[in-house]
């Protein structure tokens, strides 16, 4: 073979045009995490559905009472249990309310509860464990011990004992689910950052003298903020289920006010005769947990492809 | 093992002791007492103290909390208010069998039909079957239990007349309880299992036992099913939560006179020794159960060591 070579004379060749300025181009577009999350995600077509009944249903918890003619705690006593018809969608209650209203008022509530439960287990849960990963030693260690003590109690009988004390309200049912809520992502987020410490990258960057707070920022950061969205995108949907569990066994949110919970607590007193009354709310709650759930699984395939099962 | 089997009990201990403490004092500050306040504005003072010193509330709170403590250790829970004159640790185990029955069938009915569907939908990955199952397991995980119960209650109580609507007078009151609490059971498994199920499917050695010419079934008995079936007790766990929450409104819906109904009415009674008995029974029940399964879990699975902490 090599003899064959011999005999070509190296006039034959000739060195390409280098362009200099096409040598460092990157021909894909850029894109960063996000970026790129959102293409997988989209390829996901019952995330996609779920989202967007997520979005429907957001926009008729904001707009529907606003739009109604009817106020959700206004009664009238000439319409009472009236079977769903045009001027009454869901048709109305005991005292003759609008269920329409009533019912998207109610996703109102129990979404706004779930959100803000969310965000207190967000607050506290990486504060946490990004404290107890980041200090580490002794108070990483103090730490741990006292989630452990902590992750053996049933959050849901805390739930309740807590909401006995405290009067029924919005704010209340939220930090009352945070108390316990928080351990969760406290331990993703301590072990995502304990992850990241021992990571390749974030070595060679502290080799390199990057400073403490730059690492945080740059590299910590920006890759634990996937599993923070993943896990409260889950949160949200069991927070919505806990307070809708409270009202029905007499202990969330009380009449006259709306949320999921407490209109399927009404309902259910009346299903022999109008079951009506519990369907509506019942298949919002269900079509919230199902969406959030199959969503928050597209987002986790989309945002960690490692982690898709 | 035995080490760290010591060190979970003592975990055990800590949490419980930490639960009695907070439930005690939550008690404490709760608005209302357990006595009728009508009744009580008719009695005379003297009278009243006589009541309270009946109930031991006529200490100072700290004084309560050491010898409610001391009692707890030597199992007494005190006396409820609600049922007069019976002692806590009575009023709990005489509710104790309809819980467990249900319970226990729950599981039972959930972990074998959920695994079922699980082999099933994984081995038919991406046929109808499996969309089916997976959506049921979907479904199973999101709609609420109580609504869940009402629905059953409705349909096959009320309107088909098949089961009996409520009470607990024969097997038959059992059923619609144990489906309704076995519902996410079922889900959770079914899910759990696929998942495992397509992991293992994908491995080298199923390759080699189909190069080796073992048919179908051999493939799926002895390799397939035998290896993802393992990490199933982990979610016994969840699941035993789900049960004992479930427990508390599946019960008050069907009538079941069980500990869950027992809680939801000493919750509306205000009876303080109750609520604080089943929450202690509650926590310690739900950490042994997972203890258990931890333990478990590595006695049949060589690979998974038992560490403390995560991370280190």
């Amino acid at each position: 073979m090599s003899m064959k070579y011999d005999t070509l004379s190296p006039d034959l060749f000739e060195p390409a045009i280098v362009q200099e300025d096409e040598k460092e181009k990157i021909a894909a577009p850029h894109l960063n995490a996000f970026q790129d999350a959102w293409i997988r995600l989209r390829k996901n077509k019952a995330a996609v559905i779920s989202m967007v009944v997520i979005a429907i249903i957001l926009l008729f918890a904001i707009f529907a009472p606003m739009l109604s003619s009817y106020n959700y705690r206004a009664t009238d006593y000439n319409n009472i249990y009236l079977k769903p018809c045009l001027e009454h969608p869901f048709g109305t209650d005991k005292y003759g309310r609008d269920l329409w209203v009533r019912c998207w008022m109610g996703t109102r509530i129990s979404l706004l509860i779930g959100v803000f439960a969310a965000m207190l287990d967000l607050f506290i849960g990486v504060t946490y464990g990004a404290i107890s990963a980041l200090v580490g030693g002794k108070v990483d260690s103090v730490m741990q011990r006292v989630i452990e003590v902590l992750v053996g109690v049933p959050s849901l009988i805390v739930i309740i004992l807590l909401m006995m004390l405290m009067p029924a309200g919005l704010g209340t049912i939220a930090v009352a689910m945070a108390i316990t809520g928080w351990i969760g992502m406290a331990r993703l987020v301590r072990a995502e950052i304990l992850k990241l410490k021992s990571s390749e990258y974030v070595q060679a960057a502290i080799l390199l003298g990057t400073s403490q707070g730059k690492i945080i920022t740059k590299h910590l950061i920006p890759n634990t903020v996937g599993v923070i969205v993943i896990n409260t995108m889950f949160t949200i949907p069991s927070a919505v289920f806990t307070e809708a569990y409270l009202s029905f066994i007499g202990l969330g949110l009380q009449e006259p006010n709306a949320s999921l919970g407490v209109l399927i607590n009404n309902g259910y007193s009346v299903l022999q005769s109008y079951p009506h009354a519990l369907v509506f709310p019942a298949v919002i709650i269900v079509l919230i947990m199902v969406c959030f759930s199959i969503f928050g699984d597209g987002l986790r395939d989309a945002l960690d492809p490692k982690m898709r099962k | 093992m035995a080490k760290y089997i010591l060190k979970r009990l003592l975990y055990l201990v800590i949490t419980l002791w930490v639960i009695a403490t907070l439930t005690f004092f939550l008690m404490k500050c709760l608005p209302g007492t357990p006595f009728d306040a009508e009744r009580l504005a008719l009695m005379s003072a003297s009278q009243r103290a006589a009541l309270l010193a009946h109930y031991g509330l006529d200490k100072p709170v700290w004084q309560q909390y050491f010898i409610y403590l001391g009692s707890l250790l030597r199992g007494d829970f005190g006396t409820s208010f609600m049922y007069v004159n019976q002692n806590v640790a009575g009023v709990v185990t005489n509710r104790l069998g309809p819980s467990v029955l249900i319970g226990a069938q729950a599981v039972v009915v959930g972990v074998s039909i959920g695994l079922a569907l699980g082999i099933v939908a994984a081995w038919k990955h991406n046929s109808l079957i499996d969309y089916l199952t997976m959506f049921l397991a979907v479904l199973g995980v999101s709609v609420p239990n109580f609504v869940m119960a009402a629905l059953m209650q409705y349909y096959l109580g009320y309107k088909f007349s098949l089961l009996p609507v409520a009470f607990w007078t024969n097997w038959k009151c059992s059923v619609m309880p144990t489906l309704a609490l076995a519902l996410s059971a079922i889900a959770m498994v079914a899910r759990f299992m696929r998942t495992e199920m397509l992991e293992v499917l994908e491995q080298d050695y199923i390759t080699t036992a189909r190069a080796k010419g073992l048919n179908n079934m051999k493939v799926l008995t002895r390799h397939v099913i035998r290896n993802s079936i393992i990490p199933v007790i982990t979610v016994v766990g969840p699941i035993i939560v789900n049960l004992l929450t479930g427990s508390l409104v599946v019960e008050s819906i069907f009538a079941v006179p069980g500990v869950g109904s027992l809680f939801v009415d000493s919750i509306k009674a205000n009876d303080y020794p109750v609520i604080m008995a089943v929450t202690l029974f509650y926590s310690a029940f739900y950490m042994i159960v997972v203890i258990i399964m931890d333990v478990t879990y590595q006695l049949v699975d060589p690979r998974i060591r038992l560490a403390s902490g995560s991370g280190e």
